[in-house]
């Protein structure tokens, strides 16, 4: 490969837990983020699915990258991804009817997923097998990661509780709008407002640094 | 099969269950496109078009698969037939109106990514519409797409001239606005039960 630099394969996996976290800084995905994410439970049964498709996809576009014609990738690309989504539909069938029946069409909503197609594109398609299946469960385990920091806020905040339990006195008023597609936008956009924030105090510590050397210079 | 009536299902498909806002389909645009009304107007109508077409196909390959008894195939077929309707109306588009092709841009292919195709043509087949109920499911999606991308691009354009702190700037006010509109929408719930 063109830059083997010392980016290492732990990098690869750790950069899409947080550095590139799918949802938070690439805004990668959104419409399964906001839909589903009304329980925990909901949100890592989406997550997982998400991520089992994302690894197997990465590896297998990874495998085929060298006989995949340039012309007819894309198109390439969503079967593969297509198929691995139906497996995962069937299994969850076969696990669970109830959540297969919360998710509904959302889990069959996974090949449009713009993750699963931007990851075989831009990493799977140019690197070896093994770094295509961790950058995959890296950012399959980020992307988990943010359904849950969306899921448990909507589920304390919308029905008092956490994984179905109860986490408040009985005098608790849950508040319904979270549970609502609203709440889903609100919720994001406070999460993002957090990150941005997060992200505009390090950029301020770096200038801090760098400044005291620009006022000597 | 399902006997809802036709305007029932234009209004629901639109308002009551508007796929942007209460069913959260097709967020990549609403979020991407919405910056100027013009362009939202014209992702608006390509949208509306390709969801037509696909929506009639979609009902056509349901029951060939029923014919074949392959229900495994539908996610596949749906999504190789939806990613060349939106080649052949890019190939048609381009033919017809060179100046609507280059207004479209880039967001021709990026419909075949858009859920709210994939997620009209799996809704109508659990829904058990017939080819007519499909289509006017398709025009009330569409029609729901379109108004929530231009409402949601009208108050952005009025945005840019109001004096917002810097952290919320970009996609979390959008959220915020959408999440607004989005409790707005709620109001039609019971209209077309």
């Amino acid at each position: 490969m063109a830059e083997q630099q010392p980016i290492s394969s732990t990098d690869d996996f750790i950069k899409g837990l947080w550095r590139e976290n799918p949802v938070f800084v690439q805004v990668l995905g959104m419409c399964p983020v906001l839909a589903v994410t009304n329980s925990g439970v909901n949100a890592l049964a989406m997550g997982l699915a998400t991520t089992f498709v994302l690894v197997l996809s990465n590896a297998l576009v990874s495998m085929l990258r060298n006989f995949i014609p340039k012309q007819v990738r894309i198109a390439t690309y969503i079967l593969i991804i297509a198929t691995f989504v139906t497996v995962v539909d069937y299994l969850i069938q076969a696990v669970s009817l109830d959540i297969h029946r919360a998710l509904g069409a959302f889990i069959s909503l996974i090949v449009v997923n713009c993750l699963i197609l931007g990851r075989a594109e831009a990493f799977a398609s140019k690197h070896t097998v093994g770094r295509a299946l961790l950058d995959g469960l890296g950012m399959g385990l980020g992307f988990t990661f943010a359904l849950l920091c969306l899921g448990g806020v909507r589920e304390i905040l919308g029905s008092g509780s956490l994984f179905g339990l109860s986490l408040f006195a009985a005098g608790f008023q849950p508040w319904i709008v979270m549970i609502l597609p609203s709440g889903g936008f609100f919720t994001l956009g406070l999460w993002l407002l957090l990150f941005n924030r997060l992200k505009a105090q390090r950029q301020q510590r770096l200038d801090g640094q760098l400044a005291p050397q620009e006022a000597s210079s | 099969m399902n006997d809802d009536s036709l305007w029932t299902i234009f209004l629901n498909a639109s308002l009551v269950n508007n796929f942007v806002l209460a069913y959260f389909l097709g967020i990549c645009p609403f979020l991407g496109v919405s910056g100027k009304l013009a362009t939202a107007t014209r992702m608006g109508g390509a949208v509306c078009f390709v969801m037509l077409v696909s929506s009639v196909c979609a009902y056509g390959i349901h029951q060939l698969l029923l014919a074949i008894n392959a229900p495994y195939l539908q996610l596949i077929s749906y999504i190789v037939v939806i990613a060349s309707t939106v080649q052949l109306v890019e190939m048609f588009i381009k033919k017809m109106s060179p100046v609507l092709f280059r207004a479209l841009g880039i967001f021709l292919p990026l419909i075949t990514t858009n859920c709210a195709i994939l997620g009209l043509a799996l809704f109508q087949t659990n829904k058990g519409y017939n080819l007519m109920q499909c289509m006017v499911y398709a025009l009330g999606a569409g029609a729901g797409f379109t108004l929530a991308l231009v409402l949601m691009a009208g108050i952005r354009e009025k945005l840019e001239l109001a004096t917002v702190p810097d952290v919320v700037r970009g996609t979390a006010l959008t959220l915020m606005i959408a999440g607004i509109l989005s409790l707005a929408f709620m109001g039609f719930a019971g209209l077309g039960a």
